[in-house]
């Protein structure tokens, strides 16, 4: 699958944002929140990266000004619940905002935090069932996806809500080294899945064997080759692979020494290519009627 | 409403003769020519004339080559086959399902699967969804497009009536298109797809499409029979008969 760049700049700043107003509003549900301008410090802070991948991810539409009508179909698409829960959870969001910005009375912060953090969480789910729902993609279609999503966001959150409490070192460091091992698991076992789709099923006709192209319908790339059919070279697949590992391992240790700011440019860093091979090295099962063999 | 219509009342859709068609590529250019000054907005190229040519297209025909089977009679040799795709019209597509804004529908009534281009957003969301890769955004309509089973024809009182199917079934010099419902038994389509054993696409994946592909028949093996042993005339003719044998030899 085609790499966006605005797609995963989307899903790795608000993953660390919703991942940072997780962290902040489950300490202010158990009591533990830190003082009132450090939470609205991070409160700002997670709204900006969460607003700057949502804008962003507009920008991966054809048709950007019509994006308000994504909130209609929450029954049958995830992405349209994912608009839903995005814009849900602002409202606890801004609700925290204000009795932090105007120092009103905390009655409602518990309520208001809880509010936030099933938020977040049912926010950065469906942001991964959005590809985990797609049974084209094998890469995709796995429970792991969104787990890993979820984790990914806790650890990139957790480094930042670190750097504003100084706290929680070994709760953020076990988030990310989560992180590393599901991604290890899923790299491991998508490497093993050669695709249950073959390309005599893609034809129906299993008694003529496995076709191979003749003549291309057009002489250039299409669409449907360019968005579904991107490849990565395996071996730059395997590169990438160990710097996203190596670089989350970083953090994790760094997370867990109490050095969170620079945790958090790795982490970044790591994630950010691990959402790129996410989409470089997904196959999309179209791509039978272009020569694949399996999908 | 992206919802799936429990049932539609009919199925329109094509049936593709795999025998037939010669892979000429009519089909395909009578589909973009009438889709591209049909309604909405038309289907941009980019480049067209140059190096890079690409646009949207919503009927392409591939060719492919099949190795055939040695050990099933008929099927010995491989086949070129001429293999054309477009938008199969599913019972139950998850285009339709993963879009957010309702733009992506099926019909109740006929079981077309279109894209209201004045509501869809371009998230490109329905084309990773079909395995069929039937689905092709336009970039500079900003709006995914696939086929409309000519909905715009098939309905459309102001052209002849015998016009009033799909371009690229009006279009087949070779008959290999079909157009019918799908959803009645006795149609001409339906019946076709029972006698030639007509079979679906990626059927494993659950979408039932509504179009139908027949396969390609098997070889008459081409060994003539062998002649009957040649008989001389003279044997068997008359008295007369021998006589002119004689004469033609003779004078041959």
């Amino acid at each position: 699958m085609h790499p966006a760049y605005t797609v995963i700049f989307f899903t790795t700043a608000s993953g660390a944002g919703y991942g940072l107003l997780f962290w902040l509003s489950l300490a202010h549900v158990f009591g533990a929140g830190p003082d009132r301008w450090t939470s609205l410090g991070a409160l700002i802070l997670g709204t900006v990266l969460v607003s700057a991948g949502l804008v962003s991810s507009t920008y991966h539409l054809g048709r950007p000004e019509r994006a308000w009508r994504a909130f209609s179909q929450w029954r049958s698409s995830w992405l349209s619940r994912e608009g839903v829960a995005a814009v849900a959870t602002y409202l606890p969001m801004t609700g925290l905002g204000l009795i932090w910005l105007f120092g009103l009375s905390e009655n409602l912060v518990t309520l208001l935090a809880a509010l936030t953090v099933f938020g977040t969480l049912i926010t950065v789910y469906c942001t991964g069932m959005i590809y985990g729902s797609l049974p084209t993609i094998r890469h995709w279609y796995r429970t792991d996806v969104p787990v890993i999503y979820l984790v990914l966001a806790a650890g990139t959150g957790g480094l930042l809500f670190q750097s504003f409490v100084d706290d929680y070192n070994l709760l953020v460091a076990i988030a990310l080294v989560a992180g590393l091992a599901l991604k290890m698991w899923y790299w491991m076992d998508v490497d093993r899945d050669p695709g249950k789709y073959t390309s005599e099923m893609a034809f129906g006709m299993p008694q003529l064997g496995a076709p191979t192209p003749l003549d291309p319908p057009h002489t250039q790339p299409n669409f449907i080759m360019r968005e579904m059919g991107y490849v990565v070279a395996r071996k730059h697949a395997k590169r990438l692979r160990t710097f996203a590992m190596v670089l989350l391992f970083g953090a994790s240790v760094l997370a867990l020494v109490g050095l969170p700011w620079i945790a958090v440019l790795l982490a970044g860093a790591a994630v950010w290519m691990e959402r790129w091979l996410f989409f470089a090295e997904a196959e999309h099962v179209s791509m039978l009627y272009y020569g694949a063999q399996r999908a | 409403m992206t919802t799936l219509p429990k049932t539609t009342t009919k199925k329109l859709g094509l049936v593709i003769d795999l025998d037939i068609c010669v892979g000429c590529q009519a089909c395909a250019t009578s589909c973009k020519e009438w889709n591209t000054g049909g309604y909405s907005a038309p289907l941009s190229d980019h480049d067209p004339y140059g190096a890079d040519p690409s646009g949207a297209w919503l009927n392409r025909i591939h060719s492919f080559e099949f190795p055939g089977d040695a050990a099933t009679p008929g099927l010995a040799d491989g086949k070129t086959v001429h293999f054309p795709r477009s938008c199969l019209h599913c019972e139950e597509p998850a285009c339709v399902t993963v879009c957010p804004t309702g733009a992506s529908y099926k019909r109740e009534e006929d079981g077309i699967v279109l894209v209201n281009p004045d509501t869809c957003i371009g998230c490109k969301l329905c084309s990773w969804a079909c395995p069929y890769g039937a689905r092709e955004y336009d970039y500079d309509h900003g709006v995914m497009k696939k086929c409309t089973l000519c909905v715009d024809r098939i309905y459309n009182e102001h052209i002849p009536e015998e016009d009033r199917i799909p371009a690229c079934v009006r279009a087949c010099p070779t008959g290999a298109r079909a157009f019918g419902d799908l959803g009645d038994p006795d149609s001409d389509v339906s019946r076709n797809v029972a006698e030639r054993e007509g079979f679906d696409l990626l059927a494993e994946m659950g979408y039932k499409p509504t179009n139908k592909y027949l396969p390609p028949r098997k070889r008459v093996d081409p060994t003539p029979e062998p002649l009957p042993e040649a008989v001389p005339l003279a044997k068997h003719g008359s008295r007369m008969d021998a006589l002119f044998a004689w004469v033609d030899k003779t004078l041959s």
